[in-house]
């Protein structure tokens, strides 16, 4: 089957039109009957519980400040890969049950983003159940310690010539100081570092470009001409959140037309930075350098020797970029990607600091992490040493290095050579059954530790909750190769920040820490740094045209290089542009794929230097042709055994870490069938997302509201007679423009609202329970799409066309305008459903809430019921929260305040793009919001009068690059 | 086909038609009496547990500490006016007194046995709403629904049961007409109080002056 895009729709979300599924296979007539009988008969027995009975404990002595059943919010940090994000964490009855950001720690903002989120399901997951295993057999600590200090005991004498110590990036101050006295104690041992999605390139780019190596903070807020090379900054760069709010903050709409900035986005796979891009240049990663070296050339870097752009339209793009950036000296950014070579790096910094951007929108600072080292020469070293047995005792400290480490090292091999290995780790996983020894480990949220966010500030990162498990902190194990047991890693980071604050009052600086959540004063100074004379230290540039494929290795946006695989929100969580779920896919571009006979769901062999992985084609629009993108973290030996996904790490050498070429493709003449979300609860709707250019909006300013978008204005007539709001009239503006379709609102509802995972077989059958989901809808040619994300939940239809068909009034209106959604009333007709013209309503086929698992009922919004079989459910906008402040209001003798009322989804998004608010509150910022005459009603002709309304789109295109400008075709009518 | 001018025989015999009576109206009485009888069964205390006292870990009397003490409700049940939930007395607050007071009660030993192992004491819910039923105690007890109006004569109660039935109709009763049961504020806590003249009355001016409104959305409970 070829691809193709279904050329009826403008806006297009697959390649293939939606397929018809025929719902009721396989049943007759009469077995329907049996069927239908049966559970009518079973229904109405299930009614006759006698209530069993509860019981209530009270505290023996209740903690002071502890009020049963009041929300209690705890500033802690989340230890994200790269930096810490800084976190209030909602904890009823001593359980931590929700997450949200700091507004006081700069890298959230007070918002969050979908790994933070999603954090809380790691918590309580119970395939994090584990014990101290020996050789993969239960253990316990008390042994554990003792055939510890026994082999250090061992190493003291030989100076710890024999101890390798291997820790992921480490940037907790106070594990980093351990780990110096470690090393002091032993002063022969070796500490090794190795994450597999690192800093090296961005390391080594620095040392390129200045001779040293700084760490790089960029600005978005000021910048007004962006260039990314290959940089997905907005999803997965090192403080997403933090950035993607600065962009979006200068969208069209949002500021006044002459500052809307403007972002180029050249990269190989489609990312959602990309998708943000107000131009896109797909470029083959190999490519990239040279397209950087022309930029560079073109923006005045003195002595850059970039070689003639092949491609004319890369030609044009390299001059119109350059002279766009040269136009907004000192307000401009070039941001390459951490998967980029050095001399991307390198060049982008020439270029940044040619721009005069250094200072102001680019801050350069000392690294954040306690040690930086070239990771990838660690672990080989590392590797080395094991394999020379010059190791006798390995302590892993966190990760999954076996499963991690590139393919041609060889570590898992290497490693059963170490004489006693200890792995300290969340999971049973690949490393774990490796080592002689392992250890649970914590989870964030059971721990005491300290973090540093990306511009170093520091925050103490306090417990919620004891252990569910049993887990040791990294903190207790070096502390125990100190040789004091059973520290408590609480005494461990306090008496590190004592030493370091040197405050007086060390009891009010604590105490002050962790109330704010950030340690005050701990950020970064900036630091000046010159470049050195680049064109002596860049390699020369690369070939222009090597034939064949290349594969580039990226994270994979929802289980990053793997740790959160065991986590069944993220993993079923859609990828912010290829909506895939639970599987990781071969992404190829639509010219590839046909080029190589290859089509999305089919399975095929990659082989790449003699390594063969067997993975699942998805057919990427956008994508760069000839170019494979592999995502890491999938196939993990604890989970993902089955399905359509592949282990990339097993591709990935040393040599190559980001990107190779050389591969073949051989289709295995099988299929698999990828859950993927990208045609669900598609609309009937033409236009769905209403865009223009920022141009169009400065001359016509209606434009959302004229042809092509809206051809009749809503009937806005009604059999029934008005009603009139008083009191409160909920509503909720979504900003386009601020978009960036990070998942973070989706995941914040599944957790604030209880909402079930249903897996993949049942996510193919379009039957996942996202209450919120972000569609993206694709808008041009196939082989350079734009994308375009549009949140969408229930829109609460004030004519809602869901009531009517309800044969037991379980759907109704409140009378501030709700559409309810009452869950004992329900019998599963799905009528409402069907007539939801913005299809947003979600059904329990089967039993999808776990029941029985004890980890995942405390877990639990207490406030939010959670649904059984057989019921229709939805977005509430939030009812508790509106219920709660209501309340609270009303004990006041006051009305609601504006910003009282934050839904889950609004007080996670990074960029404001969701507001929530009382219509009748005339000085709402959801008001102000619906005021815009960018704002409009996805469907609003079928007279549903939505609550819900979204603002259009603005492009901020440049027409010198020559591309076709949005002009969309008026609808064809009758014939 | 038909048989000659005699018409058909007859089948039946002519008792047969005092059967087929009483079979009728003896199978619409029987329908009517299973009905009758599901509809007992549901509304009896076996179901609603009105008036059934329950088995708690101590015969705790609200009858002597309300009655005879005199010690106001929100003494243990600290947080009625704030919070969802009215508040569970820690074993510390009976401690308090009982640490002097029969302090070497034996129907006081569990607490006591509660204190000393710090392992809390296992009451049995009471007043047990679904869990679908979103209850809030502060916003009624500020809007002036006095603790008798649900909780009964608990200054009476030696042993605490349920009052009411605590269906949804007992609750919508009052959400539909809140006037018929609400009390001045300066009475919530008080279970002897008795209002002279007409509720309704009364009732219409509080409404009006407690700002009451009729809450019958269903996501004022149920979420």
């Amino acid at each position: 089957m070829p691809p193709m895009k279904d050329n009826r729709q403008e806006f297009w979300r697959a390649l293939e039109p939606v397929e018809e599924t025929a719902e009721f296979g396989g049943i007759d007539r009469r077995e329907f009957a049996r069927l239908i009988g049966a559970s009518l008969a079973a229904s109405g027995l299930a009614g006759c519980v006698r209530q069993p009975p509860e019981h209530i404990l009270p505290y023996v002595d209740q903690p002071e400040g502890m009020v049963q059943d009041k929300p209690l919010y705890f500033a802690t940090a989340v230890p994200l890969p790269g930096y810490a994000a800084g976190l209030l964490v909602k904890s009823v009855m001593g359980r931590p049950i929700k997450i949200e950001g700091n507004p006081r720690h700069p890298a959230t903002l007070g918002r969050s983003d979908a790994f933070s989120q999603a954090s809380l399901l790691g918590l309580y997951d119970p395939a994090r159940r584990g014990a101290v295993l020996y050789r993969n057999r239960i253990d316990s600590w008390p042994s554990f310690l003792a055939a510890f200090t026994n082999a250090l005991a061992t190493q003291a004498v030989k100076r710890g010539a024999g101890l390798h110590i291997l820790t992921e990036t480490v940037i907790s101050p106070a594990l980093g100081d351990q780990l110096r006295q470690v090393l002091e104690r032993f002063p022969e041992a070796r500490w090794h570092q190795w994450e597999p999605v690192n800093r090296d390139n961005i390391r080594a780019g620095s040392l390129l470009a200045f001779g040293s190596y700084v760490h790089t903070i960029y600005d978005f807020s000021k910048a007004a001409r962006i260039l990314s090379l290959g940089s997905d900054f907005l999803l997965c760069g090192a403080y997403p959140s933090r950035y993607a709010r600065d962009f979006a903050s200068r969208r069209g709409g949002r500021v006044p037309p002459d500052q809307v900035n403007r972002l180029y986005a050249v990269e190989t796979e489609y990312s959602s930075t990309g998708a943000c891009a107000d131009h896109r240049l797909p470029l083959r990663d190999r490519e990239m350098e040279n397209f950087a070296r022309a930029v560079a050339q073109r923006v005045g870097v003195p002595g850059i020797a970039a070689p003639e752009l092949s491609d004319p339209k890369q030609r044009k793009w390299a001059e119109v970029v350059a002279k766009d950036l040269l136009q907004h000296r000192g307000a401009s950014i070039v941001i390459p990607g951490r998967e980029q070579a050095p001399a991307v790096h390198a060049l982008a910094h020439a270029m940044n600091h040619q721009l005069g951007a250094a200072g102001t929108t680019v801050i350069h600072t000392d690294p954040v992490e306690i040690t930086p080292v070239d990771q990838l020469a660690s672990l080989r070293e590392l590797t080395d040493s094991l394999r020379a047995g010059r190791v006798d005792l390995l302590v892993i400290l966190g990760g999954n290095p076996v499963y991690t480490a590139p393919a041609d090292l060889g570590f898992a091999d290497a490693l059963a050579r170490a004489q006693i290995s200890v792995h300290l780790g969340q999971y049973a996983d690949e490393t774990a059954t490796a080592c002689t020894w392992h250890v649970p480990q914590t989870h964030y949220l059971e721990e005491w530790s300290d973090a540093l966010a990306f511009d170093g500030t520091a925050s103490i990162i306090q417990p919620l909750i004891d252990p569910l498990y049993g887990g040791k902190t990294a903190h207790e194990v070096a502390a125990a190769m100190l040789g004091m047991l059973d520290r408590p890693s609480r005494e461990i980071v306090r008496d590190y920040w004592r030493r370091r604050s040197a405050a007086a009052d060390f009891e009010r600086f604590w105490r002050e820490a962790l109330y704010l959540g950030v340690v005050s004063g701990t950020a970064l100074p900036p630091r000046t740094v010159a470049p050195v004379n680049l064109a002596e230290r860049l390699p020369p540039p690369r070939p222009p045209a090597e034939e064949g494929y290349e594969v580039i290795f990226r994270p994979d946006p929802t289980v990053w290089d793997g740790r959160f695989a065991s986590n069944g929100y993220l993993q079923e969580l859609p990828k912010p542009v290829s909506k895939l779920t639970w599987d990781n896919a071969v992404l190829v571009s639509p010219a590839t794929a046909s080029r190589l006979g290859v089509y999305s769901y089919g399975t095929v062999d990659v082989e790449l230097g003699g390594r063969t992985v067997r993975g699942t084609i998805w057919v990427q629009p956008g994508h760069a042709d000839d170019s494979i993108t592999l995502t890491l973290g999938y196939k993990q030996a604890a989970n993902g055994s089955e399905g359509g996904s592949y282990n990339a790490y097993q591709l990935r050498t040393s040599k190559d870490l980001w990107s190779a070429s050389g591969l073949r493709i051989t289709k295995t003449g099988g299929d698999f069938m990828l859950a993927c979300t990208q045609t669900h609860g598609a609309l009937t709707e033409r236009y769905p997302v209403r865009v223009g250019t920022v141009e169009d909006f400065r001359t016509n300013p209606d434009f959302a509201h004229q042809e092509p978008f809206e051809h009749a204005p809503p009937p806005g007539h009604t059999l029934y007679p008005p009603w009139k709001y008083e009191g409160y009239k909920w509503g909720m503006a979504v900003d386009l423009n601020a978009c960036v379709g990070c998942n973070a609102c989706v995941m914040a509802c599944n957790t604030e609202n209880n909402i079930a995972i249903v897996g993949r077989e049942q996510v193919y059958k379009y039957r996942e329970m996202h209450w919120l989901r972000v569609d993206r809808y694709y808008h041009g040619d196939a082989g350079n799409p734009r994308a375009f994300f549009q949140p969408l939940m229930c829109v609460h239809c004030e004519l809602a066309p869901c009531e009517p068909v309800c044969p037991v009034a379980a759907t109704l209106h409140t009378e501030e305008g709700l559409n309810a959604m009452v869950y004992n009333r329900c019998v599963g007709t799905r009528y409402c459903s069907n007539n939801c013209p913005y299809k947003v309503r979600r059904f329990n086929f089967l039993l999808y809430t776990d029941w029985h698992a004890d980890s995942l009922a405390l877990m639990r919004n207490p406030e939010v019921t959670p649904r059984s079989r057989g019921v229709m459910e939805k977005c509430t906008f939030c009812i508790q929260r509106i219920e709660r402040a209501k309340i609270e209001a009303k004990l006041e003798n006051r009305r609601v305040r504006d910003g009282e009322v934050v839904t889950a989804c609004q007080q996670a998004c990074p960029t404001d793009a969701i507001v929530f608010g009382d219509l009748n509150d005339p000085s709402a910022r959801v008001n102000r919001l619906k005021s815009s005459r960018l704002n409009y009603s996805l469907l609003g002709e079928l007279n549903t009068r939505p609550r819900l309304t979204h603002l259009a789109k603005l492009v901020n295109f440049n027409r010198e690059l020559g591309e076709e400008p949005i002009r969309l075709k008026p609808e064809e009518r009758g014939a | 086909m038909l048989e000659g001018a005699g018409g058909m025989p007859q089948l039946f015999h002519r008792g047969a038609n005092t059967i087929a009576r009483a079979s009728i109206y003896g199978g619409l009485g029987i329908i009517g009496l299973f009905f009758w009888v599901i509809y007992a069964v549901n509304d009896s205390p076996y179901f609603d547990f009105v008036g059934v006292p329950r088995p708690q870990p101590v015969q705790f009397s609200h009858k002597h500490h309300v009655q005879d003490d005199g010690i106001d409700c929100r003494y243990c049940h600290t947080t009625v006016e704030t919070q969802a939930f009215a508040g569970m007395p820690p074993t510390h607050t009976c401690m308090t007194c009982h640490s002097v007071l029969f302090a070497d009660s034996p129907a006081l030993a569990p607490v006591r046995q509660s204190y000393a192992d710090n392992t809390p004491l296992a009451w049995t819910r009471v007043y047990d709403l679904p869990d679908y039923v979103y209850f809030n105690h502060s916003i009624h007890v500020n809007k002036g629904v006095a603790c008798i109006t649900c909780h009964g004569r608990v200054d009476e109660m030696p042993l605490m049961w349920r009052q009411k039935t605590l269906r949804m109709n007992w609750c919508l009763s009052c959400h539909r007409s809140p006037e018929l049961f609400v009390t001045p504020r300066e009475h919530v806590f008080d279970m002897t109080w008795v209002r002279d003249g007409d509720q309704r009355d009364m009732g219409a001016r509080l409404v009006k002056e407690y700002d009451i409104k009729r809450l019958t959305d269903c996501y004022t409970c149920h979420r």
